[in-house]
């Protein structure tokens, strides 16, 4: 277990890519191997997560400070311009690295059904989980930025190819909005490179952990006009991410004419390394402005969750419904994070580890129904409760998370974040908590209209939900309600690290 | 110290082999009897490969005066002789390959071929501007009948034509610019001219010689608004020919600005190890607005073309006008971050059009509607060409990517804000006219459906140009230090 344990974040980054190259190798025709070869590469590094999730030291924060890291893995790389291959896990980067193995797995799986082009299906998405799985262990910027980068080839090419009607535009829209924010942050990048030493060396790093220690900032970064202009620019680049509104209008394209599998992995884990990346780098790098644009975070962040909402009502594409209530809900992160608080700050956490289960859930029942009824018209159902109960027992069950119904972990994390911010946004939260109500009318109406009323005759002999699909969702189902009435292992993760990362902030005021 | 001409032969050894490799081309072009006899080809390709390896057999030291000062041998002409006999090397092996030049007399096409080399050593290392108008020269005229050289297609013709009319015009305003220098000087010597300027205080001739100049040199590199012969002139030439002026060229042409403005319009300042101005012409911001016009007018007219020649031809456009950004920040790292961005472009670029010649042969055609489905019909190419693509539009893990990083890097690192904000913006610009070839090769559907061989030559051509672009892309640590080592310069 020793090489397994030293380099385990590497495994878990680079399994997947192994994989692909081994699916690569396969002969024509032999599409069966190529799947369970996928469903091997992305299930090794779930294992392994199971193991980070047992090694993992709760009572160490991490956050910036080296050697309170796990797992650390730490070579030099490019020794001229001082990058380095530096890896490592704490509480903020644990539960979603542990949501990434997760998700990633029950994707392949779900993906078993795509018939068209298997190879370079599951090849590119491998290709794609070793980048996110990249960017959640990475703690040097440069090494950030260049698995943040990889992520979107695959991703261009999964929607492009194996996407619906309008793939092509909703593949290079994302490409482009996306491209646009990562060249934002490069700019960032390069900026903060040369303007930060390395106590150690005097030379320039791209070290996150150099770059929050506040005294290795040169004398120009040290102006407030300067540090705001480099927090907007990673704060564009992560929002659009998220994605914050107005940066949201790629979203709706995107999810809706993925494939199912993918829409799970863009709304379970791309939208969170938006907020991971604020976390995890603007934040403590510029805690001065971070506090001095938390109020406007706050703000974009109730837009969101209310805009998000009316959206999702309006829809009366399934899909495009769920698609619209991830931006609402990556609201409640924001508004959490912006209220620097430790309460509130964990229930953005906990809020999309919640989130990146239940979105999943979402998108693969909308598979689910699509793919035997070849639409997604909420209008065009009624009655299916009575032709396929066990579908509709999911459905309830991942509308309910999401409307965020105690005893469910969506209910944790929005009730933290409110609990959180409630003492420094009073009549934000209180918007904010009047959107809940848009929140729980679109599903109930949606689940009304499909579900319940008379039954279209269309749909009587509607086939049952199958047993690879329930394999794929009982997981996520469990978990949603074990982490809904028992939270503490999952707070206990993050908490350490998310109090630092607090203090961190607020140690400056 | 300058060297006298019987010994600098010792530091002429690729001219030599070069020249030697051309005469037996002429030779080999009046006895043979048969004309597309692959034998002209082999032996270009031994020439040149000697001259490589030639190139670099006498260390260069702090660099050495040549020919009574006419020309350098240094750290950095080698540079650009490696790279742009390369560059050569490639184009041969994309020329005996290619169906377009098929049937035409072969010798007489490597001999402008080589030309054109030995005219790109001479231009790499000349310090003298009566040496480096004649390389310019030496360059461009093999050139012009390179781009003409498909007899009879009218495109062509029109490309040489266009070629001629405006090298000759360029280098007609060049050489004017060159004659005010020698009045302001009195010499020829590049170094004499830097010497003269800084200490007289004739600004405004100067100012006209530095912008006359930068016409000539502008052209060899096809900087906006010297660029309009280009796209007509690659959409018209053989493409092996229009892969060659998109990087060969266009390398000796940066080899020369460098050389030519940092030695007669700058001095090194042995202090900070950076160059500053002498003349009191602020040639840089010239040359920064020059860039930043370079690289949009080349993206945004690229994102209409719907030939992929067209297309690459802008698109080699907004890459200098990338190139651009390191030559006006007068610091080692801006250089090293052109030598650096030279040798990925090499690869990719040439890759690019590599396999642009490997689908008009299989196909007859170059617009993007004739790549559809080519995912399907030849995967290899296809991935191939994704990934050249992609490494031109600048995204990692691809080694286009990191030659951007060291642009950016240094053009942030002096300050130059607003510049590296354009260049942002270029690259998504970018990103959208590479993708469309992308969207027709892989997520478009074709209409005929039958599989493209790609022949083995061609196959492991294209992995040994992916190879380096993946490669560097990931560890390009040696070629990033090739690039920095590159940097010095001879002064004398």
């Amino acid at each position: 277990m020793g090489f397994i344990d030293s380099h385990i974040l590497s495994l878990m980054t680079f399994l997947p890519l192994l994989g692909a190259a081994v699916i690569l190798c396969v002969p024509k025709g032999k599409d069966d191997v190529v799947r369970w070869i996928a469903a091997a590469a992305s299930f090794l590094p779930l294992m392994l997560a199971v193991r980070l999730w047992f090694a993992y030291d709760r009572t160490v924060a991490g956050v910036n400070v080296a050697n309170q890291f796990q797992f650390v893995e730490q070579y030099s790389w490019i020794p001229s311009i001082n990058v380095e291959y530096f890896m490592g896990a704490d509480g903020i980067s644990m539960p979603m690295l542990l949501l990434t193995a997760l998700l990633s797995f029950l994707a392949v799986i779900g993906s078993f059904g795509i018939e068209k082009k298997v190879k370079g299906y599951m090849a590119l998405f491998l290709l794609l989980e070793t980048g996110m799985m990249g960017v959640f262990a990475s703690l040097d910027f440069f090494l950030f930025y260049v698995f943040w980068e990889v992520m979107l080839l695959p991703m261009y090419f999964l929607i492009g190819i194996w996407g619906g009607p309008r793939k092509e535009y909703a593949a290079i829209k994302f490409f482009l909005y996306t491209l646009l924010g990562s060249i934002l942050m490069l700019i960032v990048l390069l900026a903060l490179y040369f303007n930060t030493t390395n106590p150690e060396t005097g030379g320039h790093t791209f070290n996150l952990l150099h770059y929050m220690a506040q005294n290795s900032h040169s004398a120009w970064l040290k102006g407030f006009d300067v540090r705001v202009l480099m927090f907007l620019g990673l704060f564009i680049g992560f929002a659009i991410k998220v994605p914050l509104f107005p940066f949201h209008t790629w979203l709706p394209d995107a999810h809706v004419e993925a494939p199912t599998a993918i829409s799970v992995i863009l709304a379970g884990v791309l939208l969170k390394m938006g907020t991971y990346g604020l976390m995890r780098i603007s934040f403590p790098i510029f805690p001065d402005v971070t506090i001095w644009f938390a109020v406007p975070m706050a703000v974009l962040g109730v837009i969101n969750i209310v805009y998000g909402a009316l959206c999702a009502m309006a829809q009366s594409d399934l899909k495009k419904m769920v698609a619209y209530s991830s931006v609402s809900h990556m609201g409640f992160c924001l508004l959490g994070m912006a209220a620097l608080t430790p309460v509130g700050m964990v229930g953005a956490a906990m809020q999309m580890f919640s989130h990146g289960m239940i979105t999943a859930m979402l998108f693969f029942l909308v598979g689910v129904v699509y793919d035997r009824a070849h639409h997604r018209q909420i209008d065009g159902f009624g009655g299916l409760g009575a032709v396929v109960p066990i579908y509709t027992g999911f459905v309830s069950l991942a509308f309910f998370a999401s409307l965020g119904l105690p005893g469910l972990s969506g209910f944790i994390a929005e009730q933290m974040v409110f609990l959180g911010s409630f003492e420094v946004f009073r009549t934000l939260v209180i918007i904010g908590a009047l959107g809940i109500i848009f929140v729980a009318a679109f599903h109930l109406w949606a689940l009304q209209r499909v579900f319940l009323g008379p039954l279209n005759p269309k749909y009587a002999t509607l086939e049952e939900i199958n047993a690879r699909e329930i394999f794929c969702l009982a997981p996520l189902g469990l978990l949603v309600m074990i982490v809904g009435v028992w939270p503490m292992p999952v707070l206990n993760l993050m908490n350490a690290s998310l109090v630092r990362l607090v203090d961190l902030v607020k140690a400056v005021s | 110290m300058f060297l006298g001409n019987l010994d600098s032969l010792r530091y002429f050894l690729p001219e030599i082999a070069v020249t030697a490799t051309i005469l037996l081309l002429v030779v080999l072009h009046v006895v043979s009897k048969n004309r597309e006899s692959s034998a002209p080809g082999v032996l270009s390709l031994v020439g040149v490969g000697a001259a490589i390896l030639l190139a670099g057999i006498v260390p260069p030291g702090a660099g050495k005066a040549i020919f009574e000062g006419m020309a350098a041998y240094d750290a950095f002409a080698v540079f650009f002789k490696v790279l742009t006999a390369l560059a050569t090397l490639v184009v041969i092996l994309m020329s005996m390959d290619s169906r377009e030049l098929a049937g035409r007399s072969q010798a007489e096409y490597y001999v402008f071929l080589l030309s054109t080399l030995l005219g790109m050593f001479l231009l790499s290392s000349a310090t003298d501007i009566v040496m480096v108008y004649l390389s310019l020269e030496l360059v461009s005229i093999p050139s012009y009948l390179l781009a003409g050289y498909l007899k009879g297609k009218e495109k062509s013709t029109e490309a040489a034509m266009k070629y001629v009319v405006y090298g000759a015009t360029a280098s007609g305003v060049m050489i004017y610019g060159f004659s005010l220098l020698f009045g302001l000087a009195g010499s020829t010597q590049v170094a004499e001219i830097g010497r003269a300027l800084a200490a007289g205080k004739a600004v405004l001739p100067a100012l006209l010689a530095a912008v006359m100049v930068a016409v000539g040199f502008g052209y060899k590199i096809a900087a906006v608004p010297f660029h309009m012969w280009s796209p007509d002139v690659y959409e018209g030439s053989p493409t092996p020919a229009t892969a060659f002026f998109s990087i060969g060229p266009k390398a000796a042409g940066f080899a020369v600005l460098v050389r030519f403005y940092y030695t007669a319009f700058a001095a090194s300042d042995p202090a900070t190890g950076m160059w500053r101005l002498t003349a009191d012409v602020d040639w840089p911001l010239l040359f920064a607005a020059l860039s930043a016009v370079t690289m949009t007018v080349g993206n945004l007219v690229a994102v209409q073309q719907s030939n992929v020649k067209r297309l690459l031809a802008y698109s080699s456009i907004a890459h200098a006008g990338y190139m651009l950004m390191g030559f006006v920040l007068l610091s080692p790292a801006g250089i090293q971050a052109v030598l650096f961005y030279l040798v990925v472009y090499l690869f990719m670029n040439l890759g690019a059009f590599y396999v642009v010649v490997v689908v008009s042969n299989a196909l007859g055609g170059e617009d993007i509607a004739d790549f559809t489905g080519l995912g399907s019909r030849a995967p290899f190419a296809a991935v191939s060409l994704a990934i050249f693509l992609f490494a031109l539009t600048g995204i990692p893990p691809f080694s286009g990517f990191i030659g951007k990083v060291y642009l950016f890097a240094e053009v942030l690192n002096r300050g130059v804000y607003w510049l590296a904000i354009v260049a942002g913006l270029n690259s998504v610009v970018s990103l959208y006219y590479y993708a469309r070839i992308v969207r027709a090769m892989f997520l478009a559907d074709p209409k005929d459906t039958s599989a493209i061989l790609v022949p083995a030559v061609p196959r492991a051509m294209l992995a040994l140009l992916v190879a380096p672009t993946l490669i560097f892309g990931v560890y390009w640590e040696p070629v990033a230090r090739l690039a920095a080592d590159s940097v010095r310069m001879l002064v004398f």
